[in-house]
């Protein structure tokens, strides 16, 4: 049952912020501001550096939890947020790790739907907490009729 | 160019309308991003799994509702970004990006944020807390 996997978290993993994958990552949302990717501009800025878009933790590895199998397929993103304690560096490196927040059921127009909520968590090397993020997968009941055995 | 610090609470910031949505933004974002799902891409894989066509990455349409701020990186920065995702973005659909001041807590500006198809319809909407440094 997908109650057993809550309070479980997954292994950190090291994720490094490459000015490239900023780059690509700040074309693919429109948001083309030098401030991502021109190193003079990075060095002009109150950071001293260049900095990542807000949204950029979706290209980071996280770790997986362990008997927490989702299936590729039929999943819905409802709900997504970001909390910084300020910007992602574009060159540092962030550790990385996710934890079940929590699981539960709710019986609506759609049937019973599963939301499970799971946090990601970003540090710094020195263990400072850089961000918090947090989304709510909804798992309809004939995807999770697949995933119970 | 107005500044952030300057804004009254019911003021905007300016709109932003993006061009139709296309194929190769969906497949640049699923590079960009690593998130490969076949329904955001392939024709057939989001008919099979029930959807009358291919439909953006949510966080497609998350990442570029945060542009809206990008302008105003030197008075300071997104600490709060939430979203709930409330419609499906399809192929040349046209989304417009807003952004309004709902309240001013000493240096945090909270923001209403959504983003509107061309059927007015919300797709994405939350709140952004503009901390100002």
């Amino acid at each position: 049952m997908l109650k057993d996997v809550i309070g479980k978290r997954s292994e950190t993993i090291k994720n490094t912020i490459e000015r490239g994958a900023v780059k690509k990552f700040a074309e693919a949302i429109g948001d083309i501001s030098s401030i991502y990717y021109d190193e003079e501009a990075g060095k002009n800025s109150r950071f001293k550096r260049n900095i990542a878009p807000p949204t950029f933790p979706v290209t980071f590895e996280f770790g997986a939890v362990a008997d927490l199998t989702l299936p590729s397929k039929g999943l819905i993103h409802g709900e997504q947020s970001f909390h910084y304690k300020r910007p992602l560096f574009v060159g540092e490196d962030v550790y990385c790790f996710t934890e079940v927040k929590d699981y539960y059921e709710k019986t609506g127009s759609f049937g019973n739907m599963g939301f499970l909520v799971l946090t990601r968590h970003g540090l710094d090397r020195n263990d400072e907490l850089i961000f918090t993020e947090e989304r709510v997968i909804i798992i309809n009941e004939e995807v999770r009729k697949g995933m119970l055995v | 160019m107005s500044t952030i610090t300057a804004l009254q609470v019911g003021e905007s910031l300016t709109d932003v309308q993006l061009n139709p949505v296309s194929r190769l933004d969906l497949i640049k974002y699923a590079g960009a991003s690593g998130d490969f799902n076949p329904i955001h891409t392939i024709d057939e894989e989001a008919t099979n799994a029930g959807l009358p066509g291919i439909i953006a990455h949510g966080m497609w349409t998350m990442g570029n509702l945060a542009k809206l701020f990008t302008p105003y990186v030197e008075e300071g920065f997104i600490k709060d970004y939430s979203i709930r995702f409330r419609g499906m973005v399809f192929l040349d659909d046209v989304i417009t990006l807003k952004a309004t001041l709902a309240e001013r807590n000493e240096n945090e500006l909270t923001f209403n944020v959504v983003a509107l198809n061309q059927h007015e319809k919300e797709v994405v909407k939350g709140h952004i807390v503009f901390q100002e440094e």
